[in-house]
C-alpha cells in the first residue's frame, strides 16, 4: 500500500485569499441581516453560511485533494442530516 | 491450548506479561475474546432479569416482584440486552476477531483505538451497574421516554450517561472497521471478493457512525434536562416530547439494523459453507445489505404511530417501512436458494441458521402487521410488539449470534464442541422460544398491554404457558453455553478448516497466530468457490510470503 | 502498525468528523423543529444577542482556522519556527473566543437568564426553548473549542520534539481538520442565534 503523499503544497496566497473571502462573507451576512427580507432571511443567511462552509471544506480541509471516497461520504453525511431535518417536517406542520 | 504458537501464547508486545498481556493488548483477536467474556456476563444477567419478569407474569397478582421492582427489572433487561448485548455483540466479538482475517489483514487499522473501545464498553457497563444502586434502579423502560424520564426520581441520569459512553464505544469500533476494510484489505482482493460477513459489518459500521451520535446528543440533552431544567423536552416549559421520540428513534431504529445486519452476514457464511455451494446471488446480497442499511435509516417514526404524530407522517413512514421488507425478503430467498441442490451437511451452525430463517420470517411478517398504520393502532404497545421484536431480536439476531458462535468457536479457541449436546440445546431453545413468544401474539391481539406487572385474569393461562416456555428456553441456552465451555475439557482439537470453508479465516491455523497467517493465502476470484481443491490453506503460496 | 498509512489515518479522522457532524445535527433537528413552532420568539431572542461579540467571535475562529491551515502548509515546507508561531496565535485566538463566550454567558446570567432560572421559567415557552438551545449548542461547541485547544497544544509540543515534521504532518493535519470542523459548526451557529433578527 503506497500512501504517504506530502507532495501537494498549498500556496500561502490561496489561503490568504480564502480567509479574506471568509471575513468578507461574514461582513456581508451581518449587513444582509439588517435588511428587511421577510421570510427569505433564514434562507439567505444559511446560504451564505453554506458558501463559507464550502470554502473551509475545499481549501482549509483540502477536500479537493482528498480523493473521491471522502467527498462522497461527506456528501452522504450531509444528505443524512438533510433527510433527518426534512422528515421532521412531515410531522410538525400537519399535526 | 494447542502446541503450535497461537495468539494466546504470543502477546502483542513482548514486554506484556500475565494479565497485562490481555488488558493492554492491541491484538484484535484478544480484544475480541475480551469482548466475548464481558458480553456473556451481561447476557446472562439480562437473561435472568427477563426470566424474573416472566416468572412474575406467570400469575396475575404480584408474587416475586412488586410494581416498582417489575418496572426496574424490565428496564434493566431492555437496557442490558440492547445496549450491552446485541448492539456490541456481533460487531465487537466476531467483527473484531474475524473481519481482519477475512480480508487478509494483520490487525485492525487503529489497534489502540480498538482497545479504548473495549474500555469504554466496560466503563459504560460499570456505570449502568452503579446507576442501579446510586439512586434506585431506573424504571423508564429502555426507551427513556420523556417527560417521565425527566421527572422520575430513580437514577436515570447515570443510566442515560452510560448509554452515551456505550455509544462512543460503538462508533469508535465503526470508524475502525470502515478504515480497516478500505486500507488494510489485501490489495488483490477487490470489492466483489469480500466475504459477506465483512460486507455486513461494513454496512453496519456506516449505520453506527451516522446514527449513534444522534442518540448520544439526545441522551446528553436528557441529562442536561435532569440537571439544569433546560426545558427542551419538558412540555411544561414548551418542549415537545414528540421531538424526543423522533430523535430517539432516528438512532434506535437504525440500531435494530446494527443488531440484525451482522447476523445476516453470519447466516450467509453458514449457508454457503454447509451447502458446499456458491452463495446464491452474492451481488444481490451485498446490494440488499446496503439497501437495508440505507432504507432502515428512513423509517424511524413507525414506532410513533400512536403518539399523536401527523397523519401524513404516519402514511409516509408506513410506506417506507414496507420498502425495508423487500431487501430483507430478498435475502431469505437467497439463503433458501443456496441450499437448493447443494450437498447439505447438518451441523449445529446450520441448525441455528435454519431456525433463524423460520423465526426471522415470522418476526419480519409480524413486523409488517406493526408497520401498517391501521393494524398498528390496534396492537400498539401490546404484547404483540413484545412478541414481534423478540422474534426478530432473539429469533433473528440472537440465533445468528449463536450460529456464529458455533461456526467460529473452533477457529477462536481451537477446540470442537460436542455436536449432540449442541443439537439438544438448540432444539430446547427453539421449542422454548416458540412456546414463550407465540402466545404473546395472541395475548397482544386480545389486548394485553406490555410493561405492566399485572393483567386481566383471562390472560392467566396463556401467560403461565409462556412462562414455562421461558424456563425451557433458558435451560437450552445454559446447555449450549455449558457445552461450549466443556469443549475445553473434552473437545477434540480443531484444525484450521474444520468445516471446509473457503474464506480466509479458514486459511490459517486454529487458533490463529499473532499476525493471523503462517503463509500468504491465495485469494480466489470468488469468495465462495468450493471447487478449489485441496483446501488452499494447506498448500500455501510459498512465493508470495506475507 | 508496521507501516505508515497517512491516507488511512485521514479516513479515520474524517469518519470521526462525520460523527461530530451527526452529534450536532441532532440539536439542529431540535432547532429546526422549535424554530418552526416558536418563530417569533426566536426572532426576539436573536435580537437580545450581542451581535458585536458574535461577529467578533466568528472572525476570530475563521482567522484561527486560517492560522492552522497555514501552519500545515508551512510544516510541509519544513519551516518549523513559522509553524510554532502560527499555532501559538491559533491557540491564543481559541482562548480569546472562549473568553468572549464567557463574557456573553455571564452577561446573560447577570440578567437572570440561565437554564432553569426563574426569569426564564415564568416567561413564555418560546423564550425558554430559544435560550435552552442557545446554551446547549454554544456550550457543546465551547467544549469542542476546549478540546481543540488541547489538541493544538499537543501539536506544539510534538513539533518542538520533532514528532511532527515535514515528513510526518499527519497528526497536525488531522488536528487541523478537527479545528476547521469546530469553525465550520460555528459558521452555522452564528446565523442561527445572532442573525435571525
Amino acid at each position: 500500500m503506497t500512501s504517504n503523499e506530502n507532495t501537494h503544497l498549498q500556496s500561502y496566497r490561496e489561503l490568504i485569499l480564502v480567509v479574506i473571502a471568509l471575513l468578507a462573507l461574514t461582513g456581508l451576512t451581518v449587513m444582509v441581516s439588517r435588511l428587511d427580507l421577510g421570510r427569505l432571511r433564514v434562507a439567505v443567511s444559511l446560504s451564505i453560511a453554506a458558501v463559507k462552509a464550502g470554502l473551509v471544506l475545499l481549501f482549509f480541509m483540502h477536500m479537493k485533494d482528498s480523493g473521491r471516497l471522502i467527498a462522497v461520504t461527506f456528501l452522504a453525511t450531509v444528505l443524512t442530516v438533510t433527510i433527518l431535518i426534512t422528515f421532521i417536517f412531515l410531522d410538525l406542520p400537519y399535526r | 491450548m494447542p502446541d503450535e504458537p497461537s495468539f494466546y501464547t504470543t502477546p502483542s508486545s513482548e514486554n506484556l506479561k500475565g494479565i497485562w498481556a490481555w488488558l493492554l493488548t492491541t491484538d484484535h483477536k484478544r480484544i475480541g475474546v475480551m469482548y466475548m467474556g464481558v458480553v456473556f456476563f451481561w447476557f446472562i444477567i439480562g437473561m435472568f432479569l427477563g426470566l424474573l419478569v416472566r416468572t412474575e407474569l406467570m400469575s396475575v397478582n404480584s408474587t416475586i416482584l412488586d410494581a416498582q421492582g417489575y418496572n426496574a427489572a424490565f428496564t434493566l433487561h431492555g437496557v442490558i440486552m440492547i445496549f450491552l448485548f446485541i448492539i456490541p455483540g456481533m460487531p465487537a466479538i466476531f467483527g473484531n476477531f474475524i473481519l481482519p482475517i477475512q480480508i487478509g489483514a494483520e490487525d485492525v487499522f487503529f489497534p489502540r483505538l480498538n482497545l479504548l473501545s473495549w474500555y469504554l464498553y466496560v466503563t459504560g457497563g460499570i456505570l449502568a451497574i452503579v446507576s442501579l444502586f446510586a439512586k434506585g434502579a431506573p424504571d423508564t423502560g429502555w426507551t427513556f421516554y420523556v417527560p417521565f424520564s425527566v421527572t422520575t426520581h430513580t437514577g436515570v441520569t447515570l443510566t442515560v450517561f452510560a448509554v452515551f459512553i456505550l455509544g462512543i464505544s460503538t462508533l469508535l469500533t465503526g470508524i475502525n472497521f470502515i478504515t480497516t476494510v478500505h486500507r488494510l484489505r489485501r490489495n488483490d482482493m477487490g470489492w466483489g471478493q469480500i466475504p459477506l460477513f465483512t460486507w455486513s459489518i461494513y454496512a453496519t459500521a456506516w449505520v453506527q457512525i451516522l446514527a449513534t451520535p444522534v442518540i448520544g446528543v439526545t441522551m446528553l440533552v436528557v441529562v442536561f434536562e435532569r440537571l439544569f431544567g433546560i426545558g427542551l423536552f419538558d412540555p411544561a416549559r414548551g418542549g415537545d416530547p414528540l421531538l424526543y421520540q423522533h430523535l430517539f428513534w432516528m438512532y434506535s431504529h437504525p440500531a435494530v439494523y446494527i443488531m440484525i445486519l451482522p447476523g445476516m452476514g453470519i447466516i450467509s457464511e453458514i449457508f454457503a459453507i454447509f451447502s458446499r455451494k456458491a452463495i446464491f446471488g452474492y451481488k444481490v446480497i451485498v446490494a440488499s445489505t446496503m439497501a437495508i442499511a440505507i432504507f432502515g435509516s428512513l423509517v424511524w417514526a413507525h414506532h410513533m404511530f400512536a403518539s399523536g404524530m401527523s397523519d401524513l407522517a404516519v402514511m409516509v413512514f408506513s410506506f417506507l417501512t414496507y420498502l425495508v421488507a423487500i431487501p430483507s425478503a430478498v435475502k431469505v430467498f437467497n439463503w433458501v436458494s443456496t441450499m437448493y441442490k447443494g450437498s447439505i451437511k447438518i451441523t449445529p451452525p446450520l441448525l441455528f441458521a435454519l431456525c433463524f430463517i423460520y423465526l426471522f420470517t415470522v418476526g419480519g411478517l409480524t413486523g409488517l402487521v406493526l408497520g401498517s398504520a391501521g393494524t398498528n393502532i390496534h396492537v400498539h404497545d401490546t404484547h404483540f410488539v413484545v412478541g414481534h421484536f423478540h422474534f426478530v431480536m432473539l429469533g433473528g439476531a440472537g440465533f445468528a449470534f449463536f450460529g456464529g458462535l458455533h461456526l467460529w468457536w473452533p477457529k477462536i479457541f481451537g477446540r470442537m464442541y460436542n455436536f449432540r449436546r449442541a443439537y439438544i440445546g438448540t432444539l430446547m431453545l427453539t421449542m422454548g422460544f416458540m412456546m414463550h413468544y407465540t402466545p404473546m401474539f395472541i395475548l397482544g391481539i386480545e389486548g394485553m398491554p406490555r410493561r405492566y406487572y399485572t393483567y386481566l385474569p383471562q390472560f392467566q393461562p396463556m401467560n403461565f404457558f409462556a412462562g414455562i416456555g421461558a424456563y425451557i428456553m433458558v435451560a437450552g441456552i445454559m446447555l449450549i453455553l455449558f457445552n461450549l465451555l466443556y469443549s475445553f475439557r473434552d473437545g477434540e482439537k480443531a484444525d484450521g478448516d474444520p468445516w471446509g470453508g473457503t474464506t480466509l479465516e479458514w486459511a490459517t491455523p486454529s487458533p490463529p497466530p499473532l499476525k493471523n497467517f503462517t503463509a500468504r493465502p491465495f485469494i480466489t476470484d470468488y469468495p465462495y468457490d468450493f471447487t478449489v481443491q485441496p483446501r488452499f490453506w494447506k498448500t500455501p503460496d510459498k512465493e508470495g510470503k506475507a | 502498525m508496521t507501516h505508515r498509512d497517512d491516507i488511512g489515518a485521514r479516513y479515520g479522522m474524517w469518519l470521526f468528523l462525520y460523527t461530530e457532524i451527526m452529534l450536532f445535527s441532532g440539536l439542529f433537528v431540535l432547532y429546526a423543529g422549535y424554530y418552526y413552532q416558536y418563530t417569533s420568539y426566536f426572532i426576539e431572542g436573536g435580537k437580545e444577542m450581542d451581535l458585536f461579540i458574535g461577529t467578533l467571535n466568528t472572525a476570530i475562529l475563521i482567522i484561527s482556522s486560517f492560522m492552522v491551515a497555514t501552519s500545515v502548509a508551512a510544516m510541509k515546507r519544513g519551516s518549523k519556527k513559522t509553524v510554532l508561531i502560527l499555532l501559538g496565535i491559533a491557540i491564543l485566538l481559541g482562548f480569546v473566543f472562549l473568553f468572549n463566550k464567557y463574557l456573553e454567558w455571564s452577561h446573560k446570567f447577570g440578567e437572570g437568564i440561565f437554564p432553569g432560572s426563574d426569569t426564564l421559567i415564568n416567561g413564555p415557552h418560546g423564550r425558554i426553548i430559544f435560550f435552552g438551545l442557545y446554551f446547549t449548542l454554544t456550550g457543546l461547541h465551547a467544549l469542542h473549542v476546549t478540546v481543540g485547544i488541547i489538541a493544538l497544544t499537543v501539536c506544539v509540543i510534538f513539533t518542538k520534539k520533532g514528532a511532527i515534521s515535514a515528513e510526518r504532518v499527519t497528526i497536525l493535519d488531522n488536528v487541523g481538520l478537527y479545528w476547521h470542523l469546530v469553525d465550520l459548526i460555528w459558521i452555522f451557529l452564528f446565523p442561527l442565534f445572532y442573525l435571525i433578527l
